[in-house]
């Protein structure tokens, strides 16, 4: 087998191995939403449905795929038809230059799917086409709330983008690599040396920032529904709508992931010997377990914040980001500068 | 009177201090017992003097106590009751003029539950019981005969016997019957 034979070979295994994992991830975060809303709420949640209801998404699958998959009269096909999809994959292609693991054998592949030396730059430029399925959808629905569903979103995205991209500055100043590897390796070896505490104003902003993107409350005007019925999908039924709900749950665990690979140490745990690219197929599974308990994690603040705080007003979201992140993430670039060029 | 709004402080304008708070008020209301009754399996208690289906009810004697006298099904709002009355033929078997229904129906889907009918009884022969989810797979099958309303109401033991007296005095008087 030529090497680039073996390249295709282990990619398409890797590609395989984490659309199996991401799948149920996304089906099971939404139980998860849904149970631990319950709990807040002095509720038990959907229960019903297998043991613990843990069989839910399968109903909730069927449900979707059985609706009866409705096309408005009004709205713009081809777009129309384009918009769910479009927000779907930008979350998956984020996911593949997310090192969820170091190796399963000594100097064996990387668990990685694109071990990308920009990582992170690629990162932004998906993340930035993720706003255009929203748009897309308020576009084409071709009716009044999703229209303002999606521009709500696009001034959103937009403006958080900014400091989203900023907060993560300091974090390539100290590891002196965009390469998402590198930075799980500089993380290794110590909490000491985990970026939230290094860098914990990035993280702050780059968490804020990562809730605006995704559109989870307190930032989830694109589809207020009390002043804009469903925002965006609106106009959307059956298997589309359910696109748009599992790509907000795709996007949350892309944004888990990154922020989990930036600043909590990726795959590595100061522990056990987990901080070392493992060397057995054992240690390997272990450092992915750690990757995804870390994860989970994240995915259960982001859940639990949306069940916690009401929603900003528009022109509060918007200060916020111009007036308040973007010159403190500014200030911080400066900050970590300065302390890097006097060490220097 | 005019209430000042308090200019927040610097630690309100953070943000923080809410944000902290919020998590604690959420943590606590998460590890609360949930307040959800599981609805099939537990079920609340009826209290006495609810309003549910209404349903016809016989004495401690067995006998249907309905006299087809219809001011129910007068005074139904929704029209929901249906009765027909035995007409003016003697019954063979006693020489006397029927008054028990040939059929009393009603229509469950139409029945809003007033009560109307109850209060109206003269003979006190319908009631309000405390069935409140009444469930059919068809309109059908919503539409109540006498038959099942009789059995769905069962016997309620009649304090007066209003009837029963009638015929004691009837008796004691001598008149043939």
């Amino acid at each position: 087998m030529t090497e680039h034979q073996q390249f295709l070979l282990f990619s398409l295994v890797k590609i395989a191995c984490v659309i199996a994992v991401l799948m149920p991830m996304i089906a099971y975060a939404v139980v998860a939403e849904r149970r631990i809303s319950a709990f807040i709420q002095n509720r038990i949640g959907p229960n019903r449905v297998g043991p613990l209801g843990l069989l839910q998404p399968l109903a909730d699958g069927v449900k979707f795929i059985l609706k009866e998959d409705f096309t408005p009269d009004h709205v713009r096909k081809a777009y129309f038809w384009l918009a769910p999809a479009i927000t779907m994959i930008p979350a998956f292609m984020t996911i593949a230059v997310i090192p969820f693991g170091s190796s399963l054998t000594a100097g064996g592949q990387k668990m990685v799917i694109a071990d990308l030396n920009v990582g992170i730059l690629y990162t932004f430029g998906i993340v930035s086409l993720g706003v255009y399925g929203i748009v897309l959808a308020g576009y084409a629905s071709n009716s009044k709330y999703p229209f303002l569903g999606g521009i709500r979103s696009s001034s959103q995205m937009i403006s958080y983008e900014i400091a989203m991209g900023m907060s993560v500055i300091p974090v390539f100043m100290l590891v002196g690599d965009l390469n998402l590897s590198s930075v799980v390796g500089y993380q290794a070896g110590g909490f000491h040396r985990w970026l939230i505490l290094r860098a914990p104003l990035s993280f702050a902003i780059f968490m804020v920032a990562a809730f605006a993107e995704t559109n989870r409350l307190p930032f989830d005007l694109p589809e207020s529904e009390q002043e804009l019925v469903g925002g965006y999908h609106t106009e959307y039924s059956s298997m589309k709508f359910a696109l748009f709900f599992m790509g907000e749950y795709a996007n949350m665990i892309a944004a888990s992931a990154m922020m989990v690979t930036l600043f909590l140490g990726g795959w590595s745990l100061p522990m056990f010997g987990l901080d070392h690219p493992a060397a057995s197929i054992g240690l390997g599974l272990v450092q992915i377990g750690v990757f995804l308990a870390k994860m989970l994690v994240l995915m259960v603040v982001f859940i639990w914040v949306r069940w916690m705080w009401p929603r900003f007003r528009y022109d509060q979201l918007m200060d916020l980001g111009w007036r308040r992140f973007i010159p403190l993430a500014l200030a911080n670039i400066f900050l970590y500068a300065t302390v890097l060029w006097l060490k220097a | 009177m005019i209430v000042k709004r308090p200019p927040l402080t610097i630690l309100e304008r953070l943000y923080v201090p809410a944000i902290l708070n919020g998590f604690a008020v959420t943590i606590r209301h998460f590890f609360q017992k949930s307040v959800t009754m599981q609805y099939p399996e537990q079920k609340w208690t009826v209290p006495d003097g609810y309003r549910g289906a209404p349903y016809l009810v016989k004495d401690q004697e067995g006998r249907t106590k309905c006299v087809s006298c219809q001011l129910c099904e007068f005074v139904c709002p929704p029209k929901a009751i249906k009765i027909i009355p035995p007409g003016p033929t003697p019954n063979p078997a006693t020489g006397n003029v029927e008054k028990l229904p040939r059929e009393f129906e009603i229509n469950m889907l139409r029945c809003i539950f007033c009560g109307y009918c109850q209060e109206v009884c003269p003979e006190e022969a319908i009631f309000l019981m405390k069935d409140y989810s009444l469930t059919g797979s068809s309109r059908k099958e919503m539409i109540y005969n006498k038959e099942k309303l009789l059995e769905l109401g069962g016997t309620l033991p009649d304090q007066t016997q209003k009837w029963k007296r009638k015929e004691q005095e009837a008796v004691a008087q001598g008149v043939n019957h």
